[in-house]
């Protein structure tokens, strides 16, 4: 979903925030388009959490402005904005019940009695909870008084979602089923979602754009697929995915080419000695020979450091003969895990295709590294 | 047992335990023996110490005095009781001083409300530390100190009269001056409860306030005070009995003001009625238990 010509439902410009010495953010522009779900993506104390909540209104930024639906808002207090905030820690008020608790905003907006509750039992049924809603906060479970949360939101029908890492505190399993259900819900009703979160799959698999935070700073806005397949800087490549850097040395001889370059993990494939254990991997050694870089395949000998089996794949750590170390990540399609694991410490050859390298720009002046505060992140 | 298992010498027969080690054992063993050395002392106090000198005053309140020979009659009778319900003297003083011990909860709500707030919502964590300890630090000086400050403060012609414009304008002595003293002596026990409730109140909830729309009273009042309501009530109860019971203030700044303490104090002293003063006693032990059930009926209690 690109920025069209209709006014981004939010627009950062020049945005800054300092607490005391510490450059939380530090200078950041945006646009985010009308209905996109958006992450902000990033570290602890990378300073999404405070560019969101300066669009919320809870802090004041240091410099910059913020624009909701193209109205300057940066001096307004939160009430006055038309965006709402699902929090980290729900922020439900325990002495109210489920129904209260989502009739709040309602109740503010002077809405009538009928109206109230019909609304209310609406956005109750939009996040599956109706049948609770005379339960105190504290007789849900996590996953439930999430939902509470994003229904005392949405009824007020914001033209922005502002959600903070709102499924960092469930389980795998909740987490995954409540990553597919705000997708959908976000179709449904058609509202921005602006979603911080430090977990890259779930940007990933959520997102129209994801914006990867480093240092206060946007590394890289693009689609989910940009930022993992065109990565811009070699953190994005680290924080998004697992790092696979080639660079130097390595990058001239594996891949006859100057600067930094990012392989994707599972873009590799293993091409080893036989897998049945026993044969020895000097046998093989002969075969290995060094990468033809013009070719469609690229190759590089190794040894195999690691081996870690996790059920449905297995990672593989070689050190290059290059001198580099490179991660794989392989599909146990008829291995077992007895096979895979005989393969630790024997010479392999690692095949990919050539485009499947991709360059990663380095940032002229290496990024410094500030000391991350609590404040930042908070 | 598990004995069987300790004893045995473990590899080497290195295992060097000393007699502590052995009663450490022992104790892990026997469950009973344990918590009766954890709970003997405290219980010793609590029946005999505390119960016990209730129990007392109870039954004192029932004796009487001889008028003639000024002895305790040791016979239980309700008189004592009858004289207080039916003698109109003491259903006043009575009924004044629940009366000072309203309004010094209330003085001390209305101030401790907003301090406790910014101490705990608005003012750096920094300084936090130490507006608890401004707080604290006049509990440190001693009681009289601090009336007889006030009786300074307040005598005809003094600050108090200066501020309101010259010699005898103030409040002077009396059941004002009684009240502002007692709001003054127990603010910090309203304070610290309430500081404490709010200190647990997340500040996401004022945000979420915020962020569905809501002003600055609104959030006040619907969000702020229900949360802190069973800290208001637990101070109210150390501003309430403390004030109940005062005496000393009362006649140090309290002029010709008289409350149930002075009555009790008057009935052991001059006046040598034990049992009389015992009865007077058991007025502000029953408000309170009477305030106590209702605060628990109100389900305030469970909250804290």
């Amino acid at each position: 979903m690109s920025v069209g010509p209709a006014t981004p439902a939010v627009t950062l410009r020049g945005l800054r925030k300092s607490f005391g010495t510490v450059e939380a953010v530090a200078g950041v522009d945006l646009e985010i388009a009308d209905g996109e779900f958006f992450s902000m993506l990033g570290p602890s104390g990378s300073g999404k959490t405070t560019v969101l909540r300066l669009i919320a209104g809870f802090e004041p930024p240091t410099a910059g402005t913020v624009l909701l639906g193209g109205r300057d808002v940066t001096r307004l207090a939160p009430f006055e904005r038309d965006v709402n905030t699902v929090f980290q820690d729900y922020a439900l008020f325990p002495h109210m019940t489920v129904r209260q608790n989502v009739e709040y905003g309602l109740r503010v907006r002077k809405v009538s009695r009928d109206e109230r509750r019909d609304r209310a039992a609406e956005a109750l049924r939009s996040v599956r909870l109706d049948g609770l809603a005379d339960r105190r906060p504290a007789a849900l479970s996590g996953g439930q008084r999430q939902r509470v949360a994003l229904a005392r939101a949405l009824v007020i029908r914001p033209k922005v979602l502002l959600l903070d890492e709102p499924l960092g505190a469930l389980d795998l399993k909740l987490r995954e089923q409540m990553q597919v259900e705000l997708k959908a819900l976000q179709r449904e009703v058609g509202i921005t979602f602006v979603f911080v979160t430090h977990d890259q799959e779930e940007a990933l698999t959520m997102s129209d754009r994801v914006a990867v935070f480093e240092h206060g700073r946007i590394a890289q806005v693009g689609t989910p697929a940009e930022v993992y397949e065109r990565p811009a800087t070699p953190f994005v490549a680290g924080f998004v995915g697992t790092s696979n850097l080639l660079g130097g040395d390595a990058a001239r001889t594996v891949l006859g080419r100057e600067g930094t370059f990012s392989i994707r993990p599972e873009k590799i494939r293993l091409v080893g000695p036989p897998t049945a254990p026993g044969r020895g991997a000097a046998s093989d050694a002969p075969e290995l020979e060094l990468s033809n870089p013009t070719a469609e395949e690229t190759s590089a000998a190794g040894r195999v450091a690691e081996v870690v089996y996790a059920g449905a794949t297995t990672r593989f750590v070689v050190d290059l003969d290059a001198g580099a170390r490179l991660v794989v990540i392989q599909q146990n399609l008829t291995t077992s895990s007895a096979e895979v694991a005989a393969l630790r410490g024997t010479r392999v050859r690692l095949t990919w295709r050539t485009e499947h390298a991709v360059a990663v720009p380095v940032p002229a002046v290496p990024t410094p590294l500030v000391k991350e505060s609590a404040h930042a992140y908070r | 047992m598990a004995s069987s298992t300790l004893d045995r010498p473990a590899g080497g027969g290195s295992a060097v335990r000393g007699p502590v080690r052995r009663l450490s054992a022992w104790l892990h063993r026997h469950a009973g023996v344990r918590l009766a050395a954890l709970l003997a002392a405290p219980l010793f106090w609590l029946v005999v110490a505390y119960l016990g000198a209730l129990a007392v005053l109870f039954v004192s309140a029932l004796w009487t005095v001889n008028g003639f020979t000024g002895e305790v009659v040791r016979e239980p009778t309700l008189d004592n009781f009858r004289t207080i319900v039916t003698d109109e003297v003491y259903r006043t003083v009575a009924l004044r001083s629940v009366g000072v011990a309203a309004a010094v909860t209330v003085i001390d709500t209305l101030i401790a409300l907003p301090m406790a707030f910014y101490m705990a919502k608005v003012a750096r964590p920094r300084h936090r530390r130490w507006l608890v300890v401004a707080i604290l630090t006049p509990l440190w000086a001693s009681y009289l100190v601090k009336a007889y400050a006030w009786r300074v403060l307040l005598a005809n012609g003094g600050p108090v009269d200066w501020l309101f414009g010259g010699p005898g304008s103030g409040p002077g002595y009396g059941l004002g001056a009684t009240v502002l003293v007692l709001a003054y002596l127990w603010l910090p026990y309203m304070i610290l409860p309430i500081y404490a409730g709010l200190e647990r109140l997340p500040d996401s909830l004022l945000e979420a306030s915020a962020d569905l729309g809501a002003r600055a009273g609104r959030t006040f009042r619907k969000v702020v005070l229900p949360v802190v309501v069973p800290s208001v009530i637990a101070g109210s109860v150390f501003t309430f009995s403390l004030s109940l019971g005062d005496y000393i203030t009362v006649q140090i700044v309290g002029g010709k003001t008289q409350l149930i303490g002075n009555l009790v104090y008057v009935n052991i002293g001059a006046a040598n009625n034990l049992p009389f003063a015992a009865a007077l006693a058991t007025i502000p032990v029953l408000i309170m238990i009477g305030y106590l059930v209702a605060v628990r009926r109100s389900g305030a209690l469970e909250e804290l």
